[in-house]
């Protein structure tokens, strides 16, 4: 059985319940994903299953990728990754997982890579509070002072300082998936997942 | 189409009039206490209309005992049982906040002759 996988993030709606409450829900493409390869502890010291999402153009694949989707004859994928299952063997070469391994009502993580910030000031990156505005003050978004001074003569390790912020992979945890559609590969889950849109995710049920 | 849009196509209703800033409308409301379920009738004039697919909503203006009272109803929720349109009004303004700072006769909107 298949517990996680990976799909586009859509976007962002409203969705009204049954019962008329109105929760926010982020639309995820999810799979589907067709198995290319199967690992097993024997052969590869570890029991998984090598996937592949996403169509792509046989002329944008290189050839030794090529041979490798060709051996399974189910055309070519923008993304392969691997599931680590117990059972590689219950699965056949080219067969479809479907979104359908997911119900309403199962509680999901999604990981995806988040946008990315740029060189971000300590505000944005670490939510000082920053300095006065106005009444004279110059020091607005600088983060004042970062330490002592001969005594240590260094600046602590792991101090929150500007830089490069966002394009990390994040993971939310437990979303509640609020309605499926199988039959277009749609899964609707309570909340915001990382990243922008059309982008990478993964969703695994826990 | 992309598929956000799509489902957001499906839950929108139809039945809900075509209404405008100015009109006067009563909203009936569907409230849930408890387990018992009933309806409240929240009757005014519509200062504003958002758009948006789902999240469109509008809000009614009401004088109730000397003081302004707003809603906010989203367009396309359950909870709204019907609108029923009791007269158009003739504005200028697509928002209509500066009702908000009159009182008495003032506060009216001009009727729409047809």
């Amino acid at each position: 059985m298949v517990k996680k996988l990976f799909g586009k993030k859509m976007g962002m709606t409203r969705y009204f319940l049954e019962e008329g409450k109105s929760v926010p829900v982020t639309v995820l493409k999810v799979g589907p994903c067709v198995v290319i390869q199967k690992k097993t502890r024997e052969k590869d010291g570890y029991n998984a299953i090598q996937v592949g999402y996403g169509h792509q153009k046989e002329n944008r694949v290189n050839k030794p990728l090529l041979g490798h989707f060709k051996s399974v004859g189910a055309g070519c994928f923008a993304h392969i990754k691997e599931i680590r299952i117990e059972d590689p063997e219950s699965f056949n070469l080219g067969q479809e997982i479907k979104s359908d391994i997911f119900q309403i009502g199962d509680i999901v993580h999604v990981s995806g890579t988040s946008k990315g910030r740029g060189f971000s000031g300590v505000i944005k990156r670490w939510g000082f509070s920053g300095g006065r505005k106005t009444h004279g003050s110059r020091s607005h978004r600088i983060p004042g002072s970062i330490g002592c001074s001969a005594t240590p003569g260094r600046i602590q390790k792991g101090k929150k300082l500007p830089g490069r912020m966002g394009f990390t992979r994040v993971t939310i945890k437990n979303l509640k998936v609020v309605d499926i559609r199988p039959e277009a590969d749609v899964v609707l889950v309570k909340g915001a997942v990382p990243g922008s849109r059309n982008s990478l995710i993964e969703i695994c049920k826990i | 189409m992309n598929i956000v849009e799509t489902l957001e196509k499906e839950q929108m209703r139809t039945d809900i009039p075509d209404f405008r800033p100015g009109d006067t409308v009563k909203v009936h409301a569907r409230i849930k206490e408890g387990e018992k379920e009933r309806i409240q009738i929240f009757q005014g004039v519509v200062i504003r209309k958002r758009k948006g697919n789902t999240g469109a909503s509008f809000t009614v203006r009401k004088v109730s005992y000397g003081i302004g009272v707003e809603r906010i109803f989203p367009l396309h929720s359950p909870f709204i049982d019907k609108v029923e349109i009791l007269s158009r009004g003739k504005v200028r303004r697509a928002r209509l906040y500066y009702l908000r700072k009159l009182r008495g006769k003032a506060a009216r909107v001009k009727e729409k002759r047809f």
